[in-house]
């Protein structure tokens, strides 16, 4: 698996070129866009919890979305799903604008979504979540239902999509089992193949690792990259700068509702701005050592805290 | 203790056209909770409106059909009113709107206000509304007997009523098996396990939840046309203690399950007649007739919480299903 990692495919490079020429600064436009988002503001009471100035996600590449936590990344999720409504902002998806559409649309509209806490449908097979997941099945409407033969052929070819990603995410010896009886990673896995029924052009994966084992990790990582592989776009949430380093095209940092940076992995880790905001302005200043505190600087910062 | 009167007695509970209206409306209720998981906590409203646009309707002379179809519509109309503001608010708003609604259409049908239409509490007996319906009927006059059952053929409590009873509840069996098997189904199965994760798949989810407000509703109209063929529309009869019974079948027979709801209904109406009988029979000493039915409820109520604590998953219910944690 790691090997498939480190050498990269034809597409990856393509990505990778693609943003090459893009300055690394936050909200740059990019040469081909797939979501174009201006002036986003979330507020919950007093607090802004997402404020993004101008945001582009580069169409055929994958995007990592880091930041601390509670810097609004799974927020900025939200609102860009129909999931959460913003206090005002709009936003494009190929064109399109999508705010004010509601969460069925926008998934319709081809960009699908994952969640933080996965919802597995747990008293659905793992083969009914995925049938789930595709679209344009005509059973789907109250009449048509009625009727097996409106929707059997297309029940088949479903069925037949949902058994092959089965297979590729090495789900399908669980195919008949109940969603609920999956372990957590093994959710993870359906969560992300359910998405992928609808054939998307984006998908947007709300930290897709968290609480996964190390081994599994891999393969989730490997999952992703063959995605992009395929063409389409994926949009990730992550905590782990080592996971964002190794598969993500393109990298924007968020802090307290902001964009603070942007740009290819490799440059975004040694940005002043995303070392401040995930250890603190003073994170090279050790607090233990005896003459900081001869000093007073530890007044200092605290007073500097207290300002802030 | 007169076996043979107890046996026959408890025996006619199992076709009785009212624990065939009860199976409908559990049906309808299995529809809303047990595949949706839409917590409908007023059943009965939706009986009574159904059985007052009937009434209504066949009490001006139209036909057993038309009647019908205004009593099943105005359950329908009911379930939008209902659903409209509630079915994007979380799943509890849903069950205080549906039971203070039902509330409300029982105590408007036995105040005085509309007594034109509902003739108050004492409600309309059913001579004013089913001569059109038992002039439908296909059998010939007089009274058949068959096995322990023996009923006239074409009165109110007659065979007639219990061959179109159980018919209606067969067809709306079959309903339910044809849609659960459904991609239709699947959804709605779907929106009971996560709304949103439904929703995050480019599904309608307040559109699937419409719909299945507005079946299992209709269901319920037409049960409550049944369930009032026999006797009368009496709004205190079909009231909160109806949805609890309706509630304590589906639980009985295994929410989420095909036959469940039919199977509760029988053995629920079979196990209330007996005790009743027995009671009658055994402590007529120690408490008075009208002491009796109280007591029968009393009974059916620790039933009920034995049976979810013992047997959440009901006769038919799987086991395995309930163990799974639920999101």
């Amino acid at each position: 698996m790691s090997a498939e990692l480190s050498s990269p495919t034809p597409l990856a490079q393509t990505a990778a070129q693609a943003l090459a020429g893009v300055s690394p600064e936050p909200g740059v436009a990019k040469p081909d866009p797939i979501i174009v988002a201006d002036d986003v503001v979330r507020r919950f009471g007093g607090m802004t919890a997402v404020d993004v100035r101008h945001l582009e996600v580069q169409r055929g590449a994958i995007t990592a979305l880091i930041g601390p936590n509670g810097a609004g990344k799974t927020t900025l999720f939200n609102l860009l799903t129909g999931f959460d409504k913003p206090n005002s902002g709009n936003w494009e998806f190929n064109g399109r604008r999508l705010n004010g559409v509601s969460a069925g649309r926008v998934a319709r509209a081809g960009m699908v979504r994952t969640f933080q806490l996965t919802k597995a449908l747990s008293r659905l097979t793992v083969l009914q979540n995925m049938q789930l997941g595709a679209t344009k099945q005509p059973g789907e409407g109250f009449f048509t239902s009625l009727v097996k033969p409106l929707w059997a052929a297309r029940e088949q070819e479903i069925t037949t999509q949902a058994e092959e990603l089965l297979v590729r995410f090495k789900l399908d010896a669980k195919s008949d089992d109940f969603a609920g009886s999956l372990s957590g990673g093994q959710r993870k896995l359906l969560e992300m193949a359910r998405a992928l029924m609808a054939k998307p052009e984006l998908v947007m994966l709300d930290e897709p690792m968290a609480g996964v084992n190390p081994a599994l990790t891999q393969s989730l990582l490997g999952h992703i990259q063959t995605v992009r592989d395929e063409g389409t776009t994926v949009l990730f949430v992550e905590h782990d700068m080592q996971m964002v380093r190794r598969i993500a095209d393109w990298v924007v940092v968020m802090a307290e509702g902001k964009i603070v940076a942007e740009g290819p992995p490799s440059a975004v880790m040694e940005n002043p701005a995303v070392v401040d905001a995930y250890l603190g302005a003073h994170h090279d200043t050790d607090l233990g050592d005896e003459s900081v505190m001869a000093e007073g600087v530890l007044e200092q910062l605290e007073a500097e805290e207290a300002t802030e | 203790m007169n076996w043979s009167d107890l046996l026959s007695l408890t025996a006619g509970e199992l076709i009785a056209p009212t624990t065939a209206a009860y199976a409908l409306a559990a049906i309808g209720l299995n529809i809303h909770f047990g595949f949706t998981g839409l917590l409908n906590m007023g059943q009965a409203g939706f009986m009574l409106v159904g059985a007052y646009g009937f009434a209504a309707t066949a009490q001006a002379g139209q036909g057993f059909p038309l009647s019908a179809l205004v009593g099943v519509a105005c359950s329908v109309v009911f379930a939008l009113i209902l659903g409209i503001p509630t079915l994007k608010l979380r799943g509890d708003y849903l069950a205080i709107v549906t039971i203070s609604a039902a509330e409300i259409v029982r105590l408007i049908g036995r105040s005085s206000v509309l007594s034109d239409i509902t003739n108050g509490a004492a409600g309309i007996p059913a001579s004013r509304f089913n001569k059109d319906f038992l002039g439908l009927s296909v059998l010939p006059d007089g009274r058949t007997a068959l096995g322990p059952f023996s009923y006239a053929n074409n009165v109110g409590d007659g065979w007639w009523t219990r061959i179109v009873a159980w018919a209606a509840v067969l067809l709306a069996v079959l309903l339910v098996w044809r849609l659960m098997s459904s991609p239709w189904g699947r959804v709605l199965k779907g929106i009971r396990e996560d709304e949103d994760a439904v929703r995050s798949l480019g599904k309608s989810v307040y559109g699937y939840k419409m719909q299945a407000l507005v079946l299992g509703g209709a269901m319920a109209g037409f049960a409550g046309i049944l369930f009032v063929m026999p006797a009368s529309v009496q709004p205190d009869a079909m009231g909160r203690s109806m949805t609890f019974f309706i509630w304590t079948i589906l639980l009985l027979g295994g929410a989420a399950t095909l036959w469940g709801p039919v199977i509760g209904s029988m053995i629920f109406f079979v196990a209330l007649m007996f005790i009743k009988t027995v009671m009658r029979d055994v402590l007529p000493s120690v408490l008075r007739p009208e002491q009796l039915e109280p007591l029968a409820g009393i009974l059916v109520g620790i039933t009920l919480m034995l049976l979810v604590i013992f047997r959440p998953q009901g006769i038919f219910g799987d086991k395995k299903e309930l163990m799974l944690d639920v999101r």
